[in-house]
């Protein structure tokens, strides 16, 4: 099977680690992973903060980048549902646009997705000894509907205590530039959050978009809360060698 | 141009070519309810409405025992006498219904023999309704189907309420204050 | 009389950071609004077939919006056949002068109503104030709003905003003939109402109404409420108006067995509101009006992605799980539509000219939330982000998209830039970014930039080797319409 890593830009500009960790993981779960280098970004910035042709440009770049693979792993919920469930939106119906996002976005897995369903694998042979609780991310959890996927694997993870989050469903105020476009009501939405992750008492927040990680992880930072946050990707990769 | 011409012209502009949509009518329109009484006592008791099932020859007892003491609004029709006419200086109303839910637990009345007009039905503090059962349809759908809809209608789900003070149920604003209902079987 | 939003200066965001602010506010709604989101999700969860109904209420609606001319004339003729006389609106000023109208020809200075959006939309009370007819709103928490000189902060709890020691201040300033010993608990308030309204709904000769629903096939229309002042206001008056949005339609009586599932579960979370009124043409000898109102639906419904928001039952069950909502309560969105469904309604309603209204589209996170609950399915988040697109963007923020844009889409440039930023990396305040940026530093850290972005990392190690993507003249080449 050949795999695509679609890193996203966000991963492949800010955390790599993330990246690193998909190529480690799917290579130990006997993938031929590829990484396309002409790829950059899905286009979602773009498109949701009202800039249609400039997103639009980059949707149609990554249907270029990514067609002719049998699968195009995304380690973030909010990139694959970009691809899904939006690209069909910015094209004409019949159009040589819609043809071609027809042929790549059926294709485009986000990791938990492409685990469970592609590989059929729930126990990735991992090992991360921590206390743990999972954000599902709204892209994740009401567009792909990835349901309990990430937190079936996070139990098969050795060492690893899943503790549930209180009020897991809600958003975390991200929203792209709606954290910068309307700041005070961002900020009330994390804050409402780390809370909530606090009372966990985790050591760990893990999350399957690194975007909603950037802005939590950037208030328990700030709040000195001594909460680290990790990509799904990451804990899944850690293994008892590490 | 009117403004109805107008309104009507740009309907005409702002939907032609669009197509038309079928309508999947997927959900359920018979229900099978065991023990539609049963179901229909419960859930009207779940809106703090007061809920007393007897057998049909029970009924005018039961009846005398809700009223007495009270000057009552009585709807020609409902086969009584001695009824109250000033609806200001009225303790309550005594009523049929239509039709009743059992998955709601709803009464509605269509105000024809026996249930009064719309003012009769209001404006007293108190209304005491008696459902037979064979009135009693599964749910909304069902009663949909049994209703007219030339006549007045009136679709009563417990005592009238209010939620808007800190979204705190409060039982009794305009309508009347308590419902009870007989339920013959 | 209580206030009205038209033209009400500021912007989303500005409001919004007030309001986040006011502890007291934060408390009210988060209390309110999770304690109905509660009580929604477990009467929807009765019925196993919610989605069913879901998807015939969205059909149903869809069918009516696409052949809303023969439904309406099909209305107007039931209605007319029934005693009763319809007008028609194209805007606001419009309905209103018929409504004013009527009323004078009746000869009464009083009327009484039951809550209507339609009629807050248009500002009735206020056209009504200007010819001397004084309009008393009727719901507990429409009362509460008028004589608080306030604005409805939620469709159906217009006054969620305030609490109970706030409403008895309200009543005992407000209305005469309460006592000084008004306590503030809810019982005793909503008794206060109760006298304060009781002479009036007994002597008042017109009353005005909204409807949730017209029938198209019948000419019925129908109002649920909770209280019994909409039964009292539908039925005491000799005479009825009823202003109501074109796209409250729905084509058959069997419809109602659809929306009167959807609505109540949805809206106040009971498996039915405790009254629904339903009425066709003039009934047990009064005399009624139907006035049927545009004010903007056309528009609206010639839009093909926000045509959608014309599906809406008005539930409110989308502010009710809003987290934007939550925090900046009804007023930020300055229109009698707040929430999810007011930031793509008011916008096409109103247009986006001025600057609050142009700021509504971006007044959400996109979480979806919205989009789950609606009982006809209407794609909140589609309809934000289209309508983001026509918003007018600032010139620096245009700029910036552009040259970013132009970054990401060729991964040299971007191989570049993410180089140059590794080379500034030191430089990269983590607690005070410059310009429309600090908005994020104000509560965040930043996070570091990385020695090495991913894509270099991959090319450094060698782990491209069995690269078998598309070359770079390949995707020069393909340069042709899309």
């Amino acid at each position: 099977m050949r795999v695509a890593l679609f890193v996203t830009c966000v991963n492949d500009t800010l955390f790599p680690g993330t990246g690193k960790a998909v190529v480690s993981l799917l290579r130990r779960l006997g993938c031929d992973v590829d990484f396309p280098a002409a790829q950059t970004c899905c286009g979602q910035m773009h498109v949701n903060t009202g800039y249609r042709a400039e997103g639009t440009r980059l949707a149609r770049h990554f249907t270029e980048v990514f067609a002719g693979y049998d699968a195009v792993v995304a380690p973030s919920g909010s990139c694959a549902a970009m691809v899904r469930e939006q690209y069909p939106k910015l094209v004409e119906p019949g159009s040589r646009g819609a043809a071609a996002i027809a042929e790549v976005a059926p294709k485009v897995y986000e990791l938990s997705e492409f685990l469970i369903d592609v590989l059929k694998k729930e126990d990735v042979g991992a090992y991360f000894p921590h206390r743990v609780t999972y954000h599902p991310t709204c892209h994740s959890l009401r567009g792909l509907r990835l349901g309990d996927r990430p937190t079936r694997l996070l139990q098969n993870v050795r060492g690893l205590e899943l503790v549930p989050l209180p009020g897991a469903e809600e958003c975390c105020g991200f929203g792209g530039t709606f954290a910068v476009k309307n700041p005070a009501v961002s900020a009330a939405m994390a804050a409402d959050k780390t809370r909530g992750i606090q009372d966990t008492g985790a050591e760990v927040l893990c999350a399957a978009d690194n975007s909603c990680l950037m802005h939590i992880g950037g208030t328990l930072r700030r709040q000195k809360t001594g909460v680290r946050t990790m990509h799904l990707a990451e804990i899944l990769a850690s293994t008892e060698d590490d | 141009m009117s403004a109805r011409e107008e309104i009507l012209s740009r309907i005409r502009k702002a939907v032609g070519g669009a197509e038309d949509v079928e309508i999947p009518r997927g959900y359920r329109t018979e229900r099978q309810v065991d023990d539609l009484v049963g179901l229909f006592a419960e859930r009207v008791d779940d809106y703090r409405a007061i809920v007393h099932v007897v057998p049909s020859a029970e009924v005018p007892a039961m009846i005398d025992a809700c009223v007495k003491g009270k000057r009552m609004v009585i709807p020609e029709g409902f086969g009584r006498d001695g009824g109250w006419d000033d609806l200001r200086t009225a303790d309550g109303v005594l009523t049929n219904c239509a039709v009743a839910i059992a998955e709601t637990g709803t009464i509605v009345l269509d105000h024809g023999p026996g249930q009064g007009t719309r003012a009769q039905t209001l404006v007293p503090d108190y209304h005491l309704c008696v459902v037979w059962a064979d009135q009693i349809v599964p749910g909304v759908p069902e009663a949909v189907a049994r209703l007219d809809p030339s006549r007045p209608l009136t679709w009563i789900s417990g005592p009238s309420a209010t939620s808007d003070i800190e979204l705190n149920r409060v039982e009794g604003v305009h309508g009347p204050r308590t419902l009870e209902v007989v339920i013959s079987t | 009389m209580s206030a009205t939003f038209i033209g009400m200066p500021g912007n989303f965001p500005e409001n919004a950071a007030k309001a986040v602010q006011n502890s007291q506010l934060r408390f009210n709604l988060r209390k309110a609004t999770h304690t109905i989101r509660d009580r929604r999700a477990s009467v929807v969860g009765e019925l196993p077939d919610w989605q069913e109904l879901r998807a015939a209420g969205k059909a149903i609606k869809d069918h009516t919006l696409r052949n809303l001319e023969r439904y309406l004339l099909r209305m107007e003729e039931a209605v007319t056949r029934a005693g009763g006389t319809v007008h028609w609106a194209r805007d606001a000023d419009e309905a209103n002068r018929i409504v004013t109208d009527l009323v004078k020809a009746t000869g009464e200075t009083e009327v009484v109503k039951v809550k209507s959006m339609a009629t807050q939309e248009i500002g009735l009370n206020e056209a009504l104030a200007e010819h001397g007819i004084a309009a008393y709103e009727t719901d507990l928490a429409e009362l509460i709003v008028q004589l608080g000189d306030d604005f409805p902060s939620h469709i159906l709890v217009p006054a969620i905003h305030r609490n109970r020691s706030e409403i008895r201040e309200i009543f005992l300033d407000r209305m005469p003939e309460v006592s000084p010993d008004l306590t503030d608990d809810p019982p005793a308030l909503t008794e206060a109402a109760r006298l304060h309204l009781r002479e009036r709904f007994l002597r008042s000769k017109v009353a005005i109404s909204g409807a949730n629903f017209m029938i198209a096939e019948t000419g019925t229309l129908v109002v649920l409420e909770s209280e019994g002042n909409g039964r009292m206001c539908l039925s005491l008056p000799e005479t009825l108006i009823s202003v109501v949005g074109i796209e409250k339609l729905l084509p058959s009586w069997r419809d109602l067995e659809v929306f009167l599932q959807l609505l109540p579960r949805s809206s106040t979370g009971e498996r039915m509101n405790p009254y629904t009124s339903m009425w066709t043409g003039a009934v047990e000898g009064q005399e009624f009006h139907l006035v049927l109102l545009d004010n903007g639906r056309t528009d609206v419904l010639a839009d093909e992605v926000g045509r959608q928001a014309l599906r809406c039952i008005r539930c409110s069950a989308c502010l009710n799980v809003c987290p934007v909502y939550e925090r900046a309560g009804g007023h930020a969105y300055g229109s009698v539509y707040p929430g999810p469904i007011g930031a793509i309604l008011t916008p096409q309603l109103r247009g986006m000219g001025s600057e609050l209204d142009a700021s509504l589209p971006f007044a959400s996170s996109l979480c979806g939330a919205c989009y789950d609950v609606c009982p006809v399915a209407i794609d909140i988040p589609e309809v934000l982000v289209d309508l983001r697109a026509k918003a007018p963007h600032a010139a620096a923020e245009r700029a910036g998209m552009k040259v970013a844009g132009w970054i990401l889409n060729d991964h040299e440039r971007l191989a570049k830039a993410q180089r140059a930023a590794t080379k500034l990396r030191r430089l990269v305040p983590k607690r005070r970014l410059p310009g429309p940026l600090s908005a994020w530093t104000d509560t965040r850290d930043v996070p570091e930039i990385p020695e090495e972005s991913f894509r270099d990392w991959w090319e450094r190690t060698g782990r491209g080797e069995r690269s078998g993507g598309p070359t770079e003249e390949g995707l020069r080449g393909a340069s042709e319409e899309w």
